[in-house]
């Protein structure tokens, strides 16, 4: 059947199982536009292009689902390159289509022409232009296979726009299969069973799971394993919500802010069982000194993570989820027999750690922003999908909502994106409407992309938007008190806007709170209302993240509170 | 940990665009290219990019498993060892007087090397073989004045089993 490159597109569009996108149309895509109204695909008209990719991203995070975005070539396609380094640093699964000037006009600097495929490629998992419409049926369906296979990442497609407006007979195209692009799934069953014997000898074993199990769906044979074998967990910022957070085992996070009990754990454990992570450097402190106890075993589906920056003793390629469960399978009940007994003094010290330096803040005074986190778990009761966006805001979020559940923490953690939050939480209300979804949000971030506020009005989307007003680019201010002699470089913002009146301006409810007293009924009156809600929190402005690993310290060298 | 002197080769999809990945994946992750050299395969759809590399051992295995994430990389090999042969080609133009025509062609016929171009004060030649030889007779030149040089780094196959 003769087709428009624009009805190839949606009819692979929806072959893929896409029912939503978010974008910005322009000159180059306004054949695009004009199919896409054609369809019963939704489009979400977002007010800057970054916020379409982080929508996308929160959207894709939120359902497990390839999250996709639509925008215009040059500043379209360039206003996307952040978002889409956020999402290539966590690995999260999207497709990128973007406009470009006609073939023939390719290379002639033609107005808004950018070779965005050139600015890209070393933050996309892989990138396309699509020269001819004979090309593209293929090209989006290998775009999707590849954004959502192996290790998730963002996949951008080019599209020109005569490619979109040309005609050409359209064919199905057959099963993906590229043979230079193989992820390896299975893991090594004698490696596998290596560390299964590794598991049953240990005495005092962790394990530290990392993004890679949520996007594996192995959260559940996490807890089954570590359950079954009495392995207390930590995970990375990327990772919280893949092992229950109430778990007696849970340590709480790893690294830089991680707690007490999981940074000494990882620096006494003899066998460090590390699933679906990277050892980035916000984890390992100095590496050298990082785990030095311990054998490291590390699983993981890219084989470049492996041995990157933390020397293993077993590397295992492969899903986390398959790989967690056939350790399981491999463990028998029979061999640990006795286990209680021998785990008991590793879990005594454990507990002993957990006591004696829980994460903790001192109350009194101004709000402190702790204690709002703290709240906002209380009357969600630990339920609601949680955005954030960078800075202290969001370790306070990591440390303090205790996450119970896999995919409800949404945060930009490999590229820490400040404006990640609202888009992020707008793209994870459209894939949860019934969810309560909160963006965790410093003064500083939330300017960044605070024009989705529209976005959020304009779609009924009842995100909250929490702000921790502390007057200051507040992580930034602590490393000055902490190391810079507390001279206050830039940090100070001396003028803010008034949140409440700018959230009323947008059209959203706008809610304040200057006094401890005041948390939680504004807590109760946003979360009551189905609307978008900003709430201006005034908190302690000089409040610390500790525990703290100063930068290239060992991981058992915290300053604590 | 010292650094070596480190040959791999790739086939990969013969698109546009795939040089560019494969150079750029150096540039950006910091990894040093020495030489690189590409041309399409009796398969025109897979070309085959050599490149020289000096890097310590654990960079090098990154090198090479970053370059096979690459979605365009088919296939690479390690070119280090007997198990390959490797050859390099050199155009050398030497200012040569008249008086030492006769020297120079001499060091040329030694190496079995070749004159491609020939004027009143110089010559071009054309030398071939393991990247040493290559430069064992670069260096042999070079007192006579090497005026421009080009050079294809070294490229390389495995050997077929005996
Ligand atoms: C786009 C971007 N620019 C700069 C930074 C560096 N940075 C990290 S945290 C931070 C301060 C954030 O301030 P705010 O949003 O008020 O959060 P707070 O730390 O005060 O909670 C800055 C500037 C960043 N992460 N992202
Ligand atoms: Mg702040």
């Amino acid at each position: 059947m003769e087709m428009t490159g624009a009805q190839i597109l949606m009819t692979m569009l929806k072959q893929e199982g896409v029912d939503t996108i978010f974008g910005f149309p322009g000159g180059a895509v306004i054949d695009i536009y004009d199919e896409l109204a054609r369809t019963d695909i939704r489009h979400i008209l977002v007010r800057h292009e970054q916020g379409a990719v982080h929508a996308a991203d929160g959207y894709a995070r939120a359902s497990g689902k390839v999250g996709v975005c639509l925008v215009t070539s040059g500043p379209g396609a360039t206003n996307t390159v952040t978002g889409i380094a956020s999402a290539h640093a966590d690995s999260i699964p999207i497709v990128i289509l973007t406009g470009q000037v006609p073939t023939h006009l390719i290379g002639n600097d033609a107005f808004q022409e950018v070779d965005i495929v050139g600015i890209t490629r070393p933050c996309t998992k892989h990138n396309y232009l699509v020269k001819s419409i004979a090309d593209l049926a293929r090209t989006v369906k290998e775009a999707f296979f590849l954004a959502r296979s192996g290790r998730p990442g963002p996949v951008l497609i080019d599209i020109p726009k005569d490619v979109a407006s040309g005609r050409s007979v359209y064919e199905p195209p057959g099963d993906v299969y590229l043979r230079s692009y193989n992820p390896t799934y299975q893991p090594h069953r004698k490696q596998l069973s290596e560390v299964a014997r590794l598991i049953e000898e240990a005495r005092q074993p962790v394990i530290f799971a990392g993004g890679g199990v949520l996007r594996s769906g192995g959260s559940e044979a996490l807890t089954r394993l570590a359950r079954r074998t009495m392995i207390p967990v930590t995970t990375s910022l990327m990772g919280l919500g893949a092992f229950p957070g109430g778990d007696p085992l849970f340590l709480g996070m790893i690294g830089m802010h991680g707690t007490y009990a999981a940074n000494m754990s990882t620096g006494a454990c003899d066998l460090l069982l590390a699933v679906g992570v990277r050892f980035d450097d916000r984890v390992t402190g100095k590496t050298d000194l990082f785990a030095s106890q311990a054998k490291i075993v590390h699983i993981d589906i890219d084989p470049t993570s492996i041995r990157k920056n933390v020397q293993v003793g077993i590397p295992v390629v492969g899903d986390c989820r398959i790989s967690l469960q056939l350790l399981d399978e491999m463990v028998t009940d029979a061999r640990l027999a006795g286990l209680a007994d021998r785990r008991a003094p590793w879990l005594a010290r454990i507990a002993d750690w957990k006591r004696s330096q829980p994460l903790a803040y001192q109350s009194g005074g101004a709000i402190k922003p702790q204690y709002v986190i703290e709240q906002v778990h209380a009357l969600t009761r630990g339920e609601a999908i949680i955005a954030t966006e960078v800075g202290q805001n969001q370790m306070w979020a990591a440390q303090f909502y205790r996450f119970d559940h896999p995919d409800h923490f949404i945060t930009s953690g490999g590229l820490g994106t400040m404006g990640f939050g609202l888009p992020a939480a707008i793209g994870a209300q459209i894939a949860c409407p019934d969810k309560t979804v909160v963006d965790i949000a410093g003064d500083g971030s939330i300017q960044m992309n605070i024009q989705e506020l529209a976005t959020a009005v304009q779609y009924g989307l009842p995100v909250k938007i929490v702000i921790l007003n502390n007057g200051y680019l507040g992580m930034v201010r602590q490393w000055q008190e902490l190391f810079f002699g507390k001279r206050y470089s830039a940090t100070r913002m001396d003028h803010a806007p008034d949140f409440v009146k700018l959230a009323e301006a947008y059209g959203a409810v706008g809610l304040r709170a200057t006094q401890p007293a005041d948390v939680v009924p504004v807590l109760q009156e946003a979360l009551a209302v189905r609307r978008p809600v900003m709430i201006d929190f005034v908190v302690e402005a000089e409040e610390g993240v500790y525990p703290m690993v100063p930068s290239g310290a060992p991981l058992t060298e915290m300053l604590l509170v | 940990m010292n650094t070596e002197k480190h040959v791999m080769t790739m086939l990969v999809d013969n698109e546009p665009g795939v040089v560019s990945r494969v150079a750029g994946l150096f540039s950006g992750k910091g990894f040093n290219i020495e030489s690189i050299c590409g041309s399409p395969t009796n398969d025109p759809r897979v070309s085959r990019i050599t490149i020289a590399t000096q890097a310590n051992p654990p960079v090098v295995e990154q090198i090479e498993k970053q370059l096979r994430k690459l979605v365009n990389v088919i296939k690479l090999r390690s070119l280090n060892g007997p198990g390959c042969v490797r050859r390099e080609l050199a155009l050398a133009c030497v200012t040569v007087k008249p008086e030492q025509r006769a020297e120079v062609l001499r060091i040329v016929d030694l190496a079995q090397g070749k004159i491609v171009d020939a004027g009143l004060s110089h010559l071009i030649v054309e030398v071939s073989g393991e990247q040493e030889e290559v430069q064992t007779v670069l260096n042999l030149l070079k007192p006579y004045g090497i005026k421009k040089l080009a050079r294809t780094g070294p490229i390389g196959l495995i050997r077929e089993p005996k």
